[in-house]
């Protein structure tokens, strides 16, 4: 597990680059994960789609399923790969800061 | 001299059969030398630190690889398997050990040319180790580092013609048995329907949008060989509904012990002269076949198409000439609710370019699960969950008898509320009018 500075902040990360804990999450490290996930400006509409994955985490204490993220958001699968090209599990929860997926990925 | 003494696997290397630590010592061996003079992408001792941290598992009888991994290519949401090791500083070799998949031809045929490219890309970017193939049917690379990813999907896509497999809650890679390509039996063509239901359904296999996994498989006849039935969501087996074709003179050839039954599969041991009435005709599991004036009979409406007479009179007998498939559904492992196998959903379809009924079949399925189906719940699951007779209207289709092995024997029967005369709204008073408290 390493430590990353940005913009003055620390942050706990994993090999994948994932946060390894959701409360130490700030703006700054969306800032800081958009470039390795081929992103070069946070748009309202990533926004939108990182405040619900927020929403929902501290709601439901895990990540909405794709239908649920499609359906609450109205982005289409497609568009979400257009706005975050590694997808909905390893680029957008990256960088809304909720934990790594699991399972038979 | 290895860089890891490895007392445990050096036991694996004696013995007949071919050795998997043998391969991997020469792998190793080969790095070091380098005669090609590859310039190595990831670190050149990945064998012999694969090899040092299985035997300390060999030796702590436990994993050490880190949970999980999520790693990638843009674009796709699947398609590689990271991993990292738990012991990076003694075997900083294998630190990360990515696996990535990819999508192999049907029925696995391949010329050395493009595998002679491969194992170059695969040399140079990855660890040299391989699986062929996974269990769905995938090339499994087995090992790189994260760097490499996208220069192998690069290569992949630019210089080979050759796309990722899939991995993660999408539709997995397909697989098929060699079907008409070698085979007798092949009620259709398996790796063509496997290629041309892979090319469409690309996008559900790169970006995960199911709540699970979805796999397809393609037997080309009820044997079975890729198992479909066992370890496919949607499992296609080949099938024939008009008359087998029976060769009379063949069939007196095998009476008379001119051709080897089973085409010499037992020939190994002593079974005896073969005995048709014995070996076929005793075993057909519906009795509907018998011999008269030395001629053998079939009543063909009674076959369950078994295979069993056609697999010991390969010569003699032969699938029928109106042919297609059956669709079943729901096969998986047993985590979470029990293991299963298909159920039958379609019983006979026509395999017929460019392919709009199967598709259509599949589809259906796909929005009653995409829609219906909870988070990491396999459509066999769901099928237990809100019934066959759901998963039968989702496909457009009616219930017939071929759909069960049996009927119910509970009487926990629902009824729609528009199949009852009157319906559920029923008022207390009225019925006390006939029958009081
Ligand atoms: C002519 C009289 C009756 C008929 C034709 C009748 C018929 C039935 C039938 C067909 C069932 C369903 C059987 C099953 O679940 O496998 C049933 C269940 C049942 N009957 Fe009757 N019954 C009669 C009288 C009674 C009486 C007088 C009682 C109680 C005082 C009674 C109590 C029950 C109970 C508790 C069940 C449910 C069993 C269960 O849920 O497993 N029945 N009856
Ligand atoms: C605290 C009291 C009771 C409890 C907790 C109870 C609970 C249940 C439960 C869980 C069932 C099964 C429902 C199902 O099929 O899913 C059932 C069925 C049934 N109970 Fe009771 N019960 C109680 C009292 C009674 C009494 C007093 C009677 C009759 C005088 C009765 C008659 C029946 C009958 C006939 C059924 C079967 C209904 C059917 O087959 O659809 N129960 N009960
Ligand atoms: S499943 Fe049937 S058609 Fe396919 S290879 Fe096996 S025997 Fe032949
Ligand atoms: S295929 Fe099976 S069921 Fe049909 S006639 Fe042959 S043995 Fe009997």
């Amino acid at each position: 597990m390493a430590m990353i500075e940005f913009k003055g902040k620390n942050f706990e990360i994993d090999e994948d680059g994932f946060l390894l804990k959701f409360e130490d999450w700030g703006p700054e490290w969306a800032e800081y994960v958009k470039e390795s996930e081929g992103i070069s400006e946070i748009t309202e509409a990533h926004q939108q789609i990182l405040d619900f994955l927020q929403d929902y985490y501290k709601k439901n204490g895990i990540a909405p399923m794709v239908r649920i993220l499609s359906k609450s958001t109205g982005y289409k699968l497609k568009q979400i790969y257009e706005l975050f090209p590694s997808g909905p599990g390893k680029g957008a929860c990256k960088m809304a800061g909720l934990p790594k997926p699991t399972g038979c990925v | 001299m290895a860089k890891h003494a490895t007392p445990m696997l050096d036991q694996l290397q004696s013995g007949p059969w071919p050795s998997f630590v043998s391969d991997i010592k020469e792998e190793a061996e080969r790095r070091h030398k380098n005669v090609g003079n590859v310039e190595f992408q990831i670190p050149v001792d990945v064998c012999d630190d694969l090899l040092g941290i299985l035997e300390l598992s060999y030796k702590d009888g436990t994993t050490h690889w880190k949970h999980g991994g999520i790693v990638g290519v843009f674009g796709y949401g699947g398609g590689v398997i990271g991993r990292y090791c738990d012991q990076p500083e003694k075997f900083p070799g294998v630190a990360h050990f990515h696996t990535m998949r990819v999508n192999q031809p049907n029925g696995k045929y391949y010329t050395t040319e493009f595998l002679g490219k491969l194992c170059d890309l695969w040399e140079m970017r990855g660890s040299g180790l391989t699986n062929f193939h996974g269990a769905t049917g995938d090339i499994v690379l087995l090992g790189t580092t994260t760097p490499q990813l996208e220069e192998i999907f690069h290569e992949l896509t630019h210089n080979m013609n050759t796309d990722l497999g899939g991995s993660g809650s999408n539709l997995r890679t397909p697989a098929c048995c060699l079907g008409e390509s070698r085979c007798e039996w092949a009620c259709y063509d398996t790796q063509e329907l496997c290629y041309q239901m892979t090319l469409e359904y690309q996008d559900e296999l790169h970006r995960p949008a199911f709540p699970y996994k979805f796999k397809f498989k393609f037997d080309g006849c009820p044997n079975g060989c890729v198992a479909s039935i066992a370890r496919s969501d949607m499992s296609f087996i080949g099938t024939w509904r008009d008359d087998i074709r029976i060769d009379q003179e063949a069939v007196a050839a095998y009476i008379g012990g001119e051709i080897q039954p089973n085409g010499g599969a037992h020939s190994g041991k002593d079974w005896g002269a073969f005995d048709i009435e014995k070996e076929v005709i005793n075993l057909c599991p519906t009795e509907c076949m018998w011999m008269e004036d030395g001629k053998l009979m079939i009543n063909n409406r009674e076959c369950t198409r078994c295979m069993h007479c056609l697999n010991v009179m390969p010569r003699a007998l032969r699938i029928g000439n109106d042919r297609g498939l059956s669709i079943l559904v729901g096969a998986k492992a047993p985590i979470l609710d029990g293991a299963q196998m298909g159920s039958l959903l379609v019983p006979f379809i026509k395999v017929e370019e460019p392919y709009d009924a199967i598709k259509e079949l599949i589809e259906g399925i796909w929005e009653w699960w995409m829609e219906e189906g909870k988070n990491r719940e396999r459509l066999g699951e769901l099928i237990k969950r809100q019934g066959l007779a759901k998963a039968i209207s989702a496909v457009g289709l009616t219930p017939v008898p071929q759909h069960v092995m049996e009927p119910r024997h509970n009487p926990y029967i629902f009824w729609k509320e528009e199949d009852v005369e009157g319906g559920w709204d029923r008022d207390i008073a009225d019925y006390r009018k006939h029958h009081q408290r």
